[in-house]
């Protein structure tokens, strides 16, 4: 399990947020779009614990860092999926093209 | 009196800005007025002229520009020369104005005809008294105006405004020639005054090259004023005026002023044998040029426009043969019976309401005093024995032979036949014949008296320059000068071929015009000599194709260079510029995706960019 090198997460990790920011970039559904986000950031995720186990100097706050940014997703994506409801009350639509409100 | 000669061309001045100002108003007095603003000058120039006579030549200039060293003055200076014709200038001009009186009475804008009259007498006035060249050029582009004005004042008309157009811009070319001669003049000579100028050509100041030029430029002026070959078109098309305009400006005065020019400069052609040469040849050349198409003109205006045309080329010829006095003899007699006969053609207008003389004849009868005047004006003008116009020619085939020129003097003689033939033409062909089953009212006396007194001039004005009585006008030009050639006396033989000539012209207009029957008259013949004539040798036509075509030419050359090369090349400038903007304004849609996705490009190009330039941090 330990010969598995440095680079290869972070390969892993570049992947994953490659196509968590294509899914962002481009779904027009919302849910997809957010789904997307939690991608990227796992992405970053697996980055900060990859760091701390094999960086230059290793330890425990790469992992601290990754259980806060858990639980920041977590509290996110309840916020945001909150406002997605709401949109959709209003709206009846979950495409995020027609979301541009604010430009008007 | 010579110290109130600067007073002579304000009373026009005032004449004009009165008219102009009061137009609507004056309208019923605004003849009287104008009369008295011109009578006043005319007394004041008889005043000078008979002071001149008696002193010198008086000069009065005050500085109106200084130019670094130069002072450029305006002022007043009285020659023999200036004195005559200020008289002339004043009396026509006077005259005219009562004639037009009764002419244009019916014109609706008296007032603005009138205050044309008075600016175009202010700027004659103005142009014979000049101090130096540079108050000449002012007055001569000004009567260019006034004369621009009176062709167009029934503007209405398409060929009056064509007209004046067409007089307007064939004189500029003539004086663009003369502005360069002037400004050639000073860069040689330092200075605008003719005093200064003539010195610095005596004392070979100025290189006889420069000499010639600029006398040929100075020609060049002369030659659009006073219609000469090759700007004489826009003359004859000039009668489109009102015809006391036409005695006034086109006959007696603002034409004359090309061969007064060439007079007033004439120290500079003395100088030089080949601008002497070519105003004698151009002169020559217009004279039996012109006369040749007024044998077949059927307008009577047109027929004395080409008749003053070849007149104004007499005059040239004389001047160009060294025959000053000639010259300027022939000036002012052909100012009174050109005058003349201007008003008698106005006068038959008047009363037939027809220019065209074929459909005129035997008005001899119902025009009982206009008739007789006519006849003394063609007589005067054919050079018949003991009329103005006999000894002036007289004078001028002698500078002629004198010169040595005998292909010119033949020419000068054939003109003085044709000149006859067709003033007697026109004689034979208004007055005498078969008369229209109409009845005409001779005109007013208003109409009659300026006639008359320029009848009696056309008559006496000869012997004041005649040998008989001793040449007092000769001595009296030469007074106060020794640069200026003594007058020429021809063979004793001459006046009598001059007769001949004469009568013989008047013979063939009897023989070929005199003794028609039939009221619709004259041979409409179609012979290639005699449509080249009508057609006026077809120099309009020849003009229009290669002037006027050639400069909508280059012209429709320049507009295809406008619209497709200069406007194309803006075009897509333009077009790119917008282009790119559309392209910037599609990232801008207001969708947060797109947002990110640019922003993400951004990013990835800099990054690349970096790695590019400087191989990232791996190494």
């Amino acid at each position: 399990m330990n010969n598995v090198p440095l680079s290869g997460y972070l390969l892993l990790a570049l992947v994953l947020f490659c196509i968590g920011l294509f899914g962002a970039l481009t779904k027009r559904n919302a849910v997809i779009v957010l789904i997307s986000i939690e991608l990227m950031l796992n992405a970053v995720n697996i980055n900060l614990v990859a760091f701390a186990k094999y960086g230059e100097n290793p330890g425990l706050t790469g992992q601290i860092f990754a259980l806060f940014t858990m639980t920041v997703a977590a509290a996110e994506a309840a916020v945001g999926l909150a406002i997605l409801m709401a949109l959709y009350r209003k709206r009846k639509s979950v495409h995020v093209d027609e979301m541009n409100h604010l430009k008007q | 009196m010579v110290h109130y000669a600067f007073m002579i061309p304000l009373f026009p001045l005032l004449s004009f800005l009165l008219h102009l100002l009061f137009r609507k108003r004056v309208r019923s007095i605004a003849p009287i007025l104008g009369c008295i603003c011109t009578l006043v000058p005319l007394v004041l120039s008889v005043g000078v002229l008979i002071a001149r006579f008696q002193g010198t030549t008086y000069t009065k200039e005050i500085e109106w520009l200084s130019l670094g060293k130069t002072a450029i003055t305006m002022g007043v200076v009285i020659t023999p020369l200036n004195a005559m014709m200020l008289v002339i200038v004043s009396l026509v001009s006077f005259l005219v104005h009562v004639y037009s009186k009764e002419y244009m009475k019916d014109s609706e804008r008296l007032g603005t005809y009138y205050s044309y009259l008075g600016l175009f007498t202010f700027a004659m006035l103005g142009l014979v008294m000049s101090v130096n060249v540079v108050q000449l050029y002012i007055f001569w582009e000004l009567v260019g105006v006034g004369s621009f004005l009176l062709i167009g004042f029934h503007y209405t008309s398409l060929a009056a405004r064509a007209a004046a157009k067409k007089a307007f811009i064939m004189t500029r070319i003539g004086d663009v020639g003369l502005l360069i001669g002037i400004i050639l003049l000073y860069w040689k000579t330092g200075s605008f005054s003719f005093a200064a100028i003539f010195q610095s050509v005596a004392s070979g100041g100025i290189s006889q090259e420069m000499i010639t030029v600029t006398a040929l430029l100075i020609f060049v002026g002369a030659i659009g004023k006073s219609g000469q070959l090759p700007l004489h078109t826009w003359l004859p098309d000039a009668m489109e005026g009102p015809t006391p305009v036409s005695a006034l400006i086109h006959a007696a005065t603002m034409v004359a002023a090309g061969v007064y020019l060439v007079a007033i400069m004439y120290p500079l052609f003395l100088a030089s044998s080949v601008a002497m040469t070519t105003v004698a040849v151009i002169g020559g050349i217009t004279a039996i040029f012109a006369a040749s198409i007024g044998l077949v003109q059927d307008d009577l205006k047109r027929v004395l426009a080409y008749s003053t045309v070849s007149q104004l080329g007499y005059m040239m010829l004389a001047l160009g043969s060294g025959g000053y006095d000639a010259g300027v003899f022939h000036l002012m007699t052909h100012a009174f019976f050109k005058a003349l006969l201007f008003l008698a053609a106005g006068s038959v207008i008047h009363a037939v309401h027809t220019q065209n003389i074929r459909e005129m004849g035997g008005l001899w009868n119902k025009l009982k005093f206009t008739g007789p005047l006519f006849v003394v004006g063609a007589l005067s003008l054919s050079g018949f024995p003991l009329f103005a116009g006999f000894f002036s020619k007289d004078a001028i085939f002698a500078a002629v032979y004198h010169d040595g020129r005998y292909v010119l003097f033949f020419i000068a003689l054939l003109t003085a036949f044709l000149t006859s033939l067709y003033m007697f033409r026109l004689v034979f062909l208004v007055f005498f014949g078969p008369a229209a089953e109409k009845i005409y009212r001779e005109n007013s006396i208003i109409l009659l008296a300026p006639m008359v007194v320029l009848g009696i001039l056309a008559v006496v004005a000869g012997y004041i320059g005649s040998s008989w009585f001793g040449a007092p006008l000769q001595r009296f030009l030469h007074d106060g000068t020794t640069s200026l050639p003594l007058e020429a006396h021809g063979p004793v033989w001459l006046p009598y071929v001059a007769i001949l000539i004469s009568l013989a012209g008047i013979g063939v207009a009897y023989v070929r015009y005199g003794r028609r029957k039939d009221f619709h008259h004259e041979n409409t013949s179609s012979s290639p000599v005699t449509m080249l004539l009508k057609n006026k040798y077809y120099v309009d036509e020849v003009y229009g194709v290669i002037f006027v075509k050639g400069a909508a030419f280059i012209g429709t050359i320049f507009v295809f260079v406008e619209r497709y090369i200069i406007e194309g090349m803006v075009g897509t400038l333009a077009s790119t510029v917008q282009w790119l903007a559309k392209c910037g304004s599609a990232f801008q849609n207001g969708q947060v995706q797109r947002y990110g996705a640019v922003a993400i490009t951004g990013l990835a190009l800099m990054l690349l960019l970096f790695i590019v330039l400087t191989g990232g941090y791996l190494q």
